[in-house]
């Protein structure tokens, strides 16, 4: 027992001296402007450039992300002037009330509102949804973000739900393991200059090996061999994200970021849809990613092995599985494809310490909807989520897109709880 | 005058005829039909079986026979796909366990469910019937429960004396021993003041000398007035304290008897044999089918 | 700054009103988590319920009745109603959570407990009649203070503690609610009810074979600890006089949960305990961080990169406490013993 908790407090330890190593090169966090640009029916605008002006000849620009903002921190509290780039909103629309703000930074974020354009009509009504009316054009775009959602849910979900079968445990630092893959193409691509096309690849390696394999290894190994129990190591993993979280935060600041190149990619107008051309590529790989590993787990020896650790443990052991071997390499194949789908996450929007966070809870909720510890439902039910997700904001607001999913699952808990695909769990 | 009923109960089933779904004088539970599928394969299919009033009756079967299953669905921890069964008098197919154990129907399980923080007393005070302090506003009015609390309290330590246990009074239960959480559990049990208690594999892992004692135990439990339903593997032990054997393979009820003639009925030795026979090719103690159903 | 103003900050801080809305809303978590063994995610759901209802009912539909035709004048004349419909909305809450998910296995609350967290501040966030994503602010806790029986003066000093004439009678009831709901919860948990709590904490399936309706008792703790979450709420918004949608967040539950652990899970006293050492640490590190980067003796660190340290402590405080001390610091030895859940 001391062996291990020196262990863990040595990886620990060697945790945060190289987060304060690294502070050297790192940026500070908050206080920021956030400015927040939305159409006229409140739906969020990406790609508009903003920019701050402020004392001491500070100067600082941002791109909104999907959600609509940009975040551009700033150095000091002062009185700051924020210009939005109207030729930079699609469409050409105008900002309600001029492109220039001027705003008191206090200690904390300032929120800075850009609305754009005049309301379609009087009819709709912004807040209580229905944004912009359902047209067909809209539902095929919605659908089509919905299903690049889905792909990267899947790669989340699939690597979460491969975890909690073999080991039972409900890993809620596994969106970490997206944020930490972003991060780690991050590093090697804007820190060290390395092309993305080769720094991609190298991020995922390390990934499997630090973040999974690693992670197992220091952490999730000695627990189990103490006999730590699922609602324990539950909440350990909840300290592990929060731990993890705010180390990014503490390293890169909270600014969302862009990779050194696909950052400001213009997008194809496919008929009525409109998609750039590296969410089409990084959609291909995720693609034939997922046929992989789930063709992987039905026919390779180890694939069989995990699957026969996720139906029984206790009797794949006894038939001469090595258990802890399998549960490694599920960590592996975990970290790998939530570090591919941080890598699209980070190339198609940003690079932000939250990133996973606000995908955790829609894996989560993929995987209850396709039903606990299966391979295939962890993917129907990614895309369920995903397309929900999308095709909801045509009748609730966009920020409640999230919602929608989440009260789907719970509905259909209540209905079927084994989930979409699962099999009724065993009693006593 | 219980022992009048013991004895009562024996002579009656001397006039039963050794027939799977023999019909009983005096039945305490009658399931009929009643099945439960796993995927395809059928955990339990019994058509129809009583069990007599005061009787022990021994449930046996090999492993994967169904047996935990069959008391899962009596009990009403687990639902069944068909059938109807009828205890004391009532219908309570399909009713929830703790309606069941209140009418008297108790079980105890063949994993042991002790409840490891809970003190050995805290955990026999659990098992008394009919707590005002468990209802929630009366719980903070501590003069409406404390006397029927103290009541229990002595009660409890009469048991826990019985089942060698009293010492153990203020440790937490998941400091004893395998043995002697059967035991708890069983005391535990007791404290419902049953009219059928069913005991799943009471003996598992229980050593020999205290197994002797858990089987005066369950004499003793049926010299009060109660059915004893039990699950056991060792044949000794059950021609030894049962009136009454039923035998469940695959699902169904293959035969019914005294012991004596039981054990000797080829049905039986032949699907004990097929059983041991399988389960050396596996190694795997319990679960047989378990691994090939999943 | 120095060392002594950090200490008094720390002291003023563990005891201060932050403390007392996590100290009430993990006190209800105790009732869930640490009693029951209800994986309850969402205690920031029934504190937004508390604390919106407050925010709602006090002001913005004072100010623009929603729908426009209630008569919300005469429905919430004061804020004494308004606190009964606040504790009110949380039972409803806990029932809509309960019903469904408690007969489901136990991860299934803990994933729709804090779905349901989300939905309902994003709910918020995107409702302008319920504040939307500016919140509510206001003098929604006047009724209260205008029965503040303290003289009119600037500051009370109580040796090196300073409090305004507001702050000393906010904290003051605090601690006073606090004291009765401890005297209630040990009440509860001596008594046989708590003990069947309990018991479905260890195993639900034992306690159900001996004849107790475990769903009935777990929906009732789960009301109470939704209850004490609502007050959590209810003595925000009074305190603050501000409920924001972005305050709440899943991480206050997983704070309120390293609360619970650190003081120590099913004791009537873990939360208290729990809740001052958590406040003095995270303030004490945070303001010592930052005088000594303000005296110049850390150049590494630049005064915000601070706030990220203390999340990054509690999260490695949280691991290790579940690790290696799971039963707190009021925890039994004799717990220790037995095998880990
Ligand atoms: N929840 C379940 N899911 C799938 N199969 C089950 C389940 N419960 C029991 N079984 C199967 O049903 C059969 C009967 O099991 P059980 O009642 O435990 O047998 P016994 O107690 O007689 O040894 C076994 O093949 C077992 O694997
Ligand atoms: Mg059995």
């Amino acid at each position: 027992m001391h062996r291990g908790f020196a262990r863990l407090l040595l990886a620990l330890l060697g945790l945060v001296i190289g987060a304060v190593a690294l502070t050297g090169v790192a940026q500070a966090a908050g206080p920021a402007i956030i400015a927040v640009v939305t159409d006229a029916n409140k739906a969020p605008i990406a790609g508009v450039t903003v920019t701050v002006t402020g004392p001491d000849g500070f100067t600082g620009t941002g791109e909104t992300g999907a959600d609509g903002t940009a975040t551009i921190e700033v150095p000091k509290s002062g009185k700051y002037v924020i210009t939005l780039d109207e030729s930079t909103i699609p469409g050409g629309a105008a900002v309600k009330d001029g492109p220039e703000r001027t705003a008191n930074v206090l200690s904390g974020n300032k929120k800075i509102l850009f609305p754009v354009g005049v309301p379609d009509d009087g009819g709709g009504g912004g807040d209580s949804g229905g944004a912009g009316g359902i047209t067909l054009d809209r539902v095929l775009q919605l659908i089509l973000d919905g299903v690049v959602l889905s792909l990267i849910i899947a790669l989340g979900a699939l690597g979460l739900n491969l975890i909690f079968g073999t080991t039972g445990l409900s890993n809620f630092a596994h969106g970490e393991l997206l944020t930490l893959g972003a991060f780690t193409a991050f590093v090697l691509n804007v820190w060290w200059g390395i092309d993305l096309l080769i720094a991609a690849p190298i991020a995922i390696a390390l990934s499997g090996l630090l973040w999974g394999w690693g992670q197992n290894q220091i952490l999730w190994k000695p627990l189990r061999k103490r006999g730590t129990g699922l609602i324990a190591a539950m909440i350990v993993s909840i300290g592990l994200a929060i731990a993890l979280r705010y180390t990014i935060l503490f390293i890169f600041g909270g600014t969302p970021k862009s990779y050194a190149q696909f950052a400001g990619q213009p997008g194809l107008e496919l008929g009525p849809i409109f998609i750039t051309p590296k969410a089409i590529v990084l959609s291909i790989i995720a693609i034939i990613v997922l046929v992989a590993t789930i063709l992987w787990l039905k026919s390779s020896r180890i694939g069989k092995a995990t699957r026969a650790v996720s139906d029984n443990p206790a009797l794949a052991s006894a038939s001469g599985v090595n258990v802890e071997r399998v549960i490694s390499v599920v960590w592996v194949v975990g970290a790998i494809l939530a570090a591919y789908a941080g890598i699209f996450l980070g190339v198609t929007q940003n690079v932000v310490w939250t990133m996973g966070q606000f995908l955790l809870l829609t894996m989560f909720a993929a995987i209850v909807l396709g039903g606990l510890g299966t391979i295939s439902g962890a993917i129907v039910g990614s895309f369920v989520v995903g397309i929900t997700v999308q095709l909801s904001t045509l009748i609730v607001p966009t920020e409640l897109k999230t919602g929608a999913a989440l009260l789907l699952m719970i509905v259909l808990l209540l209905v079927r709880p084994q989930g979409l695909l699962g099999r009724p769990e065993r009693v006593g | 005058m219980p022992g009048d009923l013991a004895a009562q109960a024996v002579s009656a089933l001397a006039t039963v005829s050794p027939e799977p779904g023999a019909p009983k004088p005096d039945p305490i539970l009658v399931a009929d039909g009643v099945n439960r599928h796993f995927g395809g394969l059928v955990a339990v299919d019994v058509t129809h079986v009583e069990f007599q009033k005061g009787a022990i009756t021994a449930l046996i079967g090999p492993n994967g026979a169904g047996k935990s299953t069959f008391f899962n669905l009596l009990s009403g921890f687990d639902k069944a796909d068909g059938g109807t069964w009828v205890y004391a008098g009532t219908a309570v197919t399909n009713t929830a366990p703790h309606k069941l154990a209140r009418r008297g129907m108790v079980r105890t399980f063949q994993l042991t469910k002790s409840l490891s923080r809970l003190t050995v007393m805290d955990n026999m005070l659990l098992g008394a019937g009919g707590q005002k302090g468990e209802v929630m506003i009366a719980s903070v009015l501590p003069f409406l429960w404390s006397a029927q609390e103290k009541k229990n309290r002595e009660r409890a330590m009469v048991l826990l004396e019985r089942f060698n246990l009293a010492a153990k009074a203020d440790d937490f239960a998941g400091s004893l021993s395998g043995g002697q959480r059967k035991l708890l559990e069983m005391a535990r049990a007791l404290m419902l003041e049953p009219s059928l208690i069913m005991l799943d594999e009471p003996m598992a892992g229980v050593n020999p000398a205290l197994k002797q004692s858990l089987l005066d135990h369950i004499r003793d439990i049926r010299e009060e007035g109660t059915t004893v339903v039990f699950v056991e593997h060792d044949m000794d032990m059950v021609r030894d304290v049962s009136d009454w054997v039923v035998v469940m393979a695959q699902g169904k009820v293959i035969a019914e008897g005294r012991p004596d003639v039981v054990m000797r009925d080829q049905r039986v030795i032949d699907a004990y044999l097929g059983a041991h026979h399988d389960q050396q090719l596996t190694k795997s103690g319990e679960s047989l089918t378990e691994g090939t159903s999943s | 700054m120095d060392l002594g103003f950090v200490l008094t900050q720390s002291i003023t801080q563990a005891i201060g009103v932050t403390a007392i809305i996590y100290l009430l809303a993990t006190m209800g978590l105790n009732i869930q988590f640490g009693y029951t063994g209800l994986l309850n995610f969402g205690q920031i759901a029934f504190v937004a319920i508390g604390a919106y209802a407050i925010g709602v009912f006090m002001i913005q539909w004072q100010q623009n009745p929603w729908p426009s035709w209630m008569p919300w004048q005469t429905l919430v004349p004061n804020l004494w109603v308004a606190i009964l419909y606040a504790l009110l909305l949380s039972v409803i809450l806990a029932l809509i959570l309960g019903i469904p998910t408690l007969r489901l296995r136990a991860d299934y609350l803990a994933i729709v407990t804090i779905a349901t967290g989300e939905i309902i501040r994003l709910a918020f966030k995107s409702t302008d009649p319920l504040g939307g994503s500016q919140g509510i602010n206001g003098k929604m806790g006047q009724d209260f203070y205008d029965l503040n029986p303290f003289p009119q003066q600037d500051r009370f000093d109580f040796g090196p503690l300073t409090y305004t004439r507001a702050d000393l009678w906010v904290v003051i009831c605090g601690w006073v609610v606090i004291g009765l709901l401890l005297l209630l919860t040990w009440a509860l948990m001596r008594s046989p009810w708590g003990r069947v709590l309990k018991g479905i904490r260890e195993d639900e399936d034992a306690v159900r074979s001996l004849g107790k309706n475990t769903y009935l008792r777990k929906m009732q703790a789960l009301i109470l600890g939704g209850l004490f979450g609502a007050l959590s709420g209810i003595f925000w918004a009074i305190a603050k006089q501000s409920v924001q949608p972005d305050s709440m967040v899943p991480a206050f539950t997983f704070f309120c949960y390293t609360i619970l652990i650190l003081g120590g899970a099913a004791r009537v006293m873990g939360p208290v305990l729990g809740a001052i050492i958590f406040w003095f640490l995270l303030v004490f590190v945070e303001q010592f961080l930052l005088l000594l980067i303000d005296n110049g003796t850390i150049t590494f660190l630049v005064p915000t990169q601070v706030g990220p340290i203390r999340f990054i402590l509690v999260g490695l405080g949280l691991m290790l406490l579940m690790i290696y001390r799971p039963q707190g610091i009021l925890g039994d030895k004799k717990e220790l013993a037995l095998d880990a859940r």
